[in-house]
């Protein structure tokens, strides 16, 4: 019933009745979703508006929703969502953009690509935003060589609890802890409005891509040390279902200009990613089971060749393969999904085929496991990755036995030192994130200071005490 | 905050030492519960729950003052807890039985579970929708009973007051729909309790520890309405259709 409806048979205002800009939001796994007031800010002043006068509930931003769980919703907050703050500029003589904190890395590609340029970092989509990048410190193929994206943010706008505009910036000794309290800070220091970032310079909008299968977990953890060495972007895809822990490692370049044929050197810095599908809207749930995940396990390592080298991709299709299904999380059905992905240190490799084999053991098929190698990290509180490996796995929540088996995982990866990445958790206690996360003391004192009266928050914050 | 298994972290339980409420506690997931609020009359009985619910390992267990019929204080108390921390399930169980044969001879008596199991639910569960729908998430769980599903001779008084806290609660349902926060009504058949002891077992009656089961895998599935056990749908489906004249013959 509409509030128009209601207000016919009496006039009161009822707190049950839903306003307009009322929103049952979800991350990207759709599971636990909460009602927000979500807001579409123009400007800074809009911003500040919604800050300074922020309910009891408090204020979130949010980017494109693309963490999977509850980091980007706040049940009854207010919820600003930035797509028209989306305005960027290349500045090719410094190699760096300047961009609203609502742009996208979709947009910025478009933007910048073609000027021969591409971002530091990009996940495995490129619908997320900047300031999504930075809350969420994110990081790319590339991490071993080029560290996560607040590495390569020189200054950043934000807007801080008190409604104030703040510019920081990782070399002024004056905010540099605010800096990197925002970096990873997942939207809880104030919201971020513009930051500037260095791109790289590129010859091409294609990719020299290097195919290599590993026959068994041992040796595919050691050519993906070897290459390491070798390469700018590399990572491996594992087959979750072979108990041997078989998987493919794609690892590339920006191509060269002498790497291409004549043809291609035309049309070098052309650039056109296509959706090519969108997943139905209704999917009934158990769709994804262990046949299913088998088959496709299988079909996707026969694809990859056992051994290929200079094999010429686009950017999308290296970067971005999953971009091609518009919704593809919807595959999950009604229940939804989660991803459960965390670092360990090198010296605990073993965890990576312990992990995989409890998850096996609960039948908890996924379809993308994905292994990667990390490099330093960088000097970030809350910033997720650290010298190491780091697993991903989607899994549907519907799994019996799901829950036992990650909080005994937790405390595996805990022990070896390791620790989730709050832009997938959705379900770590707040007792595993404390422990994991040594630095959360030294965030929080920074964080009170840019937000004394505790407006910003998120159900991940809340769930986990932050 | 109610994780993406469906593990709730904090409880409320609007008459805090109902065994079917204290069953349904012991038997949630408990890895993530880190407060439970058991809201009701002071009494021997709510302290050792307190304590039995801390001895078997969850924690934050505490107490609230709360008496069903003192709705003048449901809003402060009710505030009071929701301001505390985020709730994420509220089961409201307080209810009394009380006797047919005493209410026909002292209507104060009918008044007085009528006022327990009926306004006081509505007092309470009204403001508890309103803080669940500022949180913008959460359920509440309304232990409503198949006696509300057709007034018998025998216990008609309590019979009508589960009927209109079952139909405040479906409404409060459908108000709630689609907010973030839910409503599941639960009608439970018999339950062997402290309050049916000494009755005469009705068939499929039940123990505590099904109905909590029955409670947790509703809320799961984001259930509506569930029965206690789920067959007594059907059952109460041909109850509901046997004719008065006949209906009234029927054994008790
Ligand atoms: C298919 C897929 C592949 C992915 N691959 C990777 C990967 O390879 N590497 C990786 O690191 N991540 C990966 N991710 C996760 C994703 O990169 C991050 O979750 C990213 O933060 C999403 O950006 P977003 O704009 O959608 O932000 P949201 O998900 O909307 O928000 C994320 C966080 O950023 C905060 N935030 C957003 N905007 C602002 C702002 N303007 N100011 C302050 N805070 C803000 C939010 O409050 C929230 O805490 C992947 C996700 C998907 C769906
Ligand atoms: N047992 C059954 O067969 C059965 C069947 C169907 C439905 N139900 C319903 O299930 C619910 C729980 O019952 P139960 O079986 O768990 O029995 P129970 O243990 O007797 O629980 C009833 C609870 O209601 C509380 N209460 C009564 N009056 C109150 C008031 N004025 N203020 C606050 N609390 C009050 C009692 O608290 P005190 O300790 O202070 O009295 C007690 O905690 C009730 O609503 C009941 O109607 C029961």
């Amino acid at each position: 019933m509409s509030k128009h409806d209601v207000n016919n048979v009496s006039d009161a205002a009822s707190p049950l009745l839903r306003t307009e800009d009322e929103e049952l939001l979800t991350g990207w796994g759709r599971t636990a979703p909460s009602m927000a007031f979500v807001r579409e800010p123009h400007s800074i002043e809009d911003v500040q508006t919604a800050i300074v006068h922020a309910g009891a509930r408090g204020v979130l931003a949010r980017g494109l929703g693309r963490s999977y769980g509850d980091a980007a919703q706040s049940g009854g907050a207010t919820v600003l969502r930035m797509p028209s703050m989306n305005t960027f500029t290349l500045d090719p003589a410094t190699a760096t953009v300047t961009a609203d904190a609502g742009a996208s890395l979709d947009e910025i590609l478009t933007g910048i690509v073609p000027h021969g340029f591409f971002v530091p970092v990009t996940p495995g989509t490129r619908m997320v935003t900047v300031g999504g990048a930075i809350a969420a410190d994110i990081h790319g193929k590339n991490h071993h060589v080029d560290g996560s994206f607040g590495s390569h943010v020189t200054s950043l706008t934000l807007i801080d609890g008190t409604g104030a505009i703040r510019t920081l910036s990782p070399t002024d000794m004056l905010n540099s802890n605010e800096f990197w309290a925002t970096v990873g800070g997942m939207g809880l220091t104030g919201v971020i409005v513009q930051a500037t970032f260095n791109v790289i310079p590129i010859q091409s909008a294609l990719m020299s891509v290097d195919t290599e299968r590993g026959t068994n977990l041992d040796e595919l953890m050691a050519k993906m040390i070897d290459a390491d060495a070798r390469y700018r972007y590399s990572v491996a895809w594992i087959d979750s279902v072979s108990t041997a822990g078989r998987g493919v490692i794609t690892s590339g370049e920006h191509a060269t200009l002498d790497q291409l044929t004549s043809a291609k050197r035309s049309t070098a810095l052309v650039y056109d990613p296509k959706v090519v599908a969108t997943a139905p809207k209704f999917i009934p749930g158990g769709l994804i089971n262990k046949l299913s995940m088998r088959a496709f396990n299988e079909a996707w390592f026969r694809k990859h060749p056992k051994s290929r080298a200079g094999d010429i991709h686009s950017i999308a299709a290296f970067f971005h393969p999953l971009d091609g299904v518009q919704e593809w999380n919807r595959v999950y059905g009604p229940a939804g999904f989660l991803q459960y992905q965390f670092v360990v240190p090198d010296s605990a490799g073993h965890v990576i085929g312990e992990a995989l084999a409890r998850l096996r053991a609960v039948g908890a098929p996924s379809f993308l496991t994905v292994l990667k190698r990390f490099g330093p990290a960088n000097p970030a509180p809350l910033s997720f990755p650290e010298k190491g490996w780091t697993l991903a796995m989607d899994i549907p929540t519907g799994v019996a036995g799901l829950a036992g088996t990650l909080d005994g995982l937790d405390e595996l990866v805990a022990d070896s030192g390791g620790r989730l990445y709050l832009a997938k958790d959705s379900r770590q206690s707040p007792e595993m994130f404390r422990r994991t996360y040594p630095r959360l003391a030294q965030w929080q004192e920074v964080r009170s200071s840019m937000d004394p009266h505790g407006v910003f928050t998120s159900d991940l914050a809340r769930r986990l005490q932050l | 905050m109610i994780d993406a298994l469906g593990d709730p972290q904090s409880v409320l339980v609007l008459g805090g030492s109902s065994e079917i409420a204290l069953a349904t506690v012991t038997a949630l997931p408990r890895n993530r519960i880190n407060r439970v609020v058991l809201a009701g009359r002071a009494s021997a009985g709510l302290t050792s729950a307190v304590e039995e619910l801390t001895k078997s390992g969850i924690k934050g267990v505490v107490t609230a003052e709360f008496d069903a019929t003192n709705t003048a204080s449901h809003e402060r108390i009710i505030d009071e807890i929701f301001d505390a921390c985020d709730i994420d399930i509220v089961i409201l169980a307080f209810g009394m039985l009380g006797d047919q044969m005493e209410f026909e001879s002292d209507p104060n008596l009918a008044v007085q579970i009528a006022t327990t199991n009926y306004t006081g639910a509505v007092s309470s569960g009204l403001h508890v929708a309103r803080r669940l729908r500022q949180q913008g998430h959460g359920s509440l769980v309304v232990i409503s009973s198949v006696a509300g599903d057709r007034a018998r001779r025998s216990n008609y008084v309590y019979g009508s007051t589960k009927a209109g806290l079952d139909a405040f609660a479906q409404g409060l349902g459908d108000a709630l729909q689609g907010s973030g926060a839910h409503v599941m009504v639960v009608r439970p058949g018999m339950v062997r309790t402290r309050m049916s002891a000494g009755l005469p077992e009705a068939p499929m009656t039940t123990d505590a520890p099904d109905v909590a089961k029955a409670i947790i895998v509703g809320l799961r599935k984001g259930k509506h309405t569930i029965y206690a056990p789920g067959n007594l749908r059907y059952l109460m489906g041909v109850v509901k259709t046997v004719p008065r004249p006949i209906f009234r013959k029927l054994p008790s």
